[in-house]
């Protein structure tokens, strides 16, 4: 970078941000300073400490009063005393009802991916496949639904899967018998897939359509069959495209509340409801946070997955 | 590659699979009989309903102000810590800072709920602020999660800035303030828009946090919604979802619509 010496520069023409940007300087604050401040503070707040909090106060005791738990720190005479409790981690790894239900969120979460990375993989390679006209149009009726509500989308599942509901009049009219299908696993994977397949989609989509077609090409002509050159070319090189797919459905679905307290029945034991209940239900609030900080344990691996992932997906979208 | 029937056959059943239960949600929005899924008739009786029913219109406008206080908050931080990441390539904490703005994005909703709620509440023993909960807190906590949004689509956008329109205006003498509000701010406004508009629209769908952080008498409208749909099935929640997707279709529709005509001339360019 270079500046010029011009003997009469116009006169700067005076914005209101001149003044503010003089007035940080005379503080001894650069703005380079302010623009890493502000987020980084916020975050540290409203992130970072929460976190710390859910922590801490997982290793209290539920008591009667306000708030309802027991102070970690007490006083007495003149003493700091600290009192930690590892009676909520306890009960998480004896209690069957909690083993049961972070076994289960794993298993549907698990489950869930795999039929969104099955039913997502071909639209995304479809999509990625398609000419510029129809990529943009296809693109579009992906995300809308991402737009729309999530509530209001799962709510639209319940009028579709109910006893009385679209599926079983469209069955009817085939003389099949009815199914059940609300308030059953099923019904939950469906909601999974339902609501988060546009997020399996995307970063696929990104991937596949920095795919070289030559490299295809170069497998046909040697004799390679389609099959051969999915599992041996596409495969392989979309396999930042598709770890990242997985991890956006899973690490969400391990959590979920909304869509089994909604599609799925009472025995469906999700670690995101049960959490839910201890909370509003048991008032218990230190061990919902135990239950807080063990699902933060299950996804801490997946969520770095992720991560990892998405900068491969960034760093193939950039060499193009 | 031989174009098969697989891929078109797989992509038009998972568009179907995409649409459907959403197409007749909209239908069944226009249904005479309350049983929402048999037909009898048209009639747009639900949403007379709807617009008479104070408790879920109250829920609406409180929704729509946090959105909106949210979003630009969100818009604002947001944007400050894409350019702090994608700008200032080393500085002490980028790490951190990146990893944090990002957990967000797949931290499950119950956790942030908590989180934030037991903080809120450790922080009204201590400090006395924020006294109670409603509005205020939910803005607090939606501002968090929708910053890490914007962050994202404002981050994307910088990655591909061409950097020597920034260093022509500075050997021209432009101050970097003056630089910022010049040159970066409107290449960059396509990104703001969206980004703002993804985190009000993600603010008002938005019901594990706000149940967890908002307090008595505070109801957003998903709060709402919830308590109607675990009830069982009401038509006026049709009629309010038809709603919500017209206005979102006819916006994505438009936006798309807008980059289409917008990229001939940038190819020329």
């Amino acid at each position: 970078m270079s500046s010029f010496d011009i003997d009469n520069p116009a006169p700067p023409r005076r914005r209101p941000w001149t003044g503010i940007e003089r007035a940080f300087a005379a503080v001894g604050l650069s703005g380079r300073a302010l623009v890493i401040a502000a987020p980084a503070i916020w975050l540290t707040v409203f992130f970072l400490v929460p976190l710390a909090v859910v922590f801490g106060i997982s290793l209290a005791t539920k008591q009667f009063g306000k708030p309802p738990y027991s102070d970690l720190l007490t006083t007495e005479d003149g003493t700091v005393q600290l009192t930690l409790h590892l009676s909520n981690y306890v009960r998480l790894f004896t209690d069957s009802l909690y083993v049961a239900a972070y076994l289960n969120s794993i298993k549907i979460a698990f489950i869930s991916t795999i039929f969104a990375l099955l039913i997502g993989f071909p639209m995304a390679y479809f999509i990625a496949r398609s000419s510029d006209r129809w990529r943009n149009i296809l693109l579009m009726l992906v995300i809308l639904p991402f737009w729309t509500s999530f509530l209001l989308r799962v709510y639209a599942l319940t009028g579709f899967m109910r006893g009385n509901g679209v599926i079983n009049q469209i069955l009817g009219v085939f003389h099949i018998p009815p199914l059940v299908m609300m308030q059953t696993d099923f019904a939950v994977y469906v909601g999974i897939v339902y609501t988060y397949l546009p997020f399996m989609i995307l970063p696929l989509f990104t991937n596949l359509v920095k795919l070289d077609g030559a490299l295809l090409e170069a497998s046909a002509d040697l004799g390679g069959r389609p099959m051969r050159t999915f599992f041996s070319i596409t495969l392989p090189l979309s396999m930042p495209g598709v770890i990242a797919g997985s991890m956006l459905v899973f690490i969400p679905a391990i959590g979920e509340f909304v869509i089994p307290s909604l599609l799925g029945g009472p025995e469906t034991l999700m670690i995101g409801r049960v959490l839910w209940d201890e909370f509003f239900t048991n008032t218990n609030w230190p061990r919902a946070a135990a239950v807080a900080i063990a699902m933060l344990v299950v996804v801490v691996v997946p969520i770095m997955l992720l991560q990892k992932a998405q900068d491969a997906v960034q760093d193939t979208a950039r060499a193009k | 590659m031989r174009r098969g029937w697989f891929l078109p056959t797989m992509a038009i059943l998972g568009f179907v699979f995409l649409y459907a239960p959403i197409i007749s949600l909209v239908v069944f929005s226009f249904n005479e009989s309350k049983l929402v899924t048999v037909w009898s008739g048209f009639s747009t009786k639900w949403y007379g309903e709807l617009f008479a029913d104070p408790q879920m219109l109250g829920a609406a406008w409180l929704s729509l102000r946090i959105a909106a206080v949210s979003a630009t908050i969100a818009l604002v931080l947001g944007t400050l810590c894409a350019i702090a990441l994608v700008r200032f390539r080393r500085f002490r904490g980028r790490t951190v800072l990146s990893g944090m703005v990002s957990a967000p994005l797949v931290m499950p909703d119950v956790i942030t709920g908590l989180s934030l709620l037991l903080l809120f509440v450790g922080m009204e023993s201590i400090l006395g602020w924020p006294a109670g909960r409603g509005m205020l807190t939910i803005i607090l906590a939606h501002s968090t999660f929708c910053m890490a949004y914007v962050c994202v689509v404002v981050q994307s956008r910088l990655a591909d800035f061409d950097m020597s329109l920034e260093e022509a205006a500075m050997d021209l003498g432009a101050t970097p303030a003056r630089v910022f509000f010049d040159i970066t701010l409107p290449i960059i406004a396509p990104a703001l828009v969206s980004g703002w508009l993804l985190g009000f629209t993600l603010s008002l769908d938005d019901l594990v946090i706000a149940s967890f952080v908002s307090g008595p008498g505070s109801s957003t409208l998903p709060m709402v919604i919830f308590s109607k749909v675990k009830l069982g099935v009401s038509p006026d929640v049709n009629a309010l979802a038809t709603i919500i997707i017209g206005i979102v279709a006819l916006g994505v529709f438009a936006a798309t619509i807008f980059q289409l005509r917008s990229r001939p001339k940038k190819a020329r360019a």
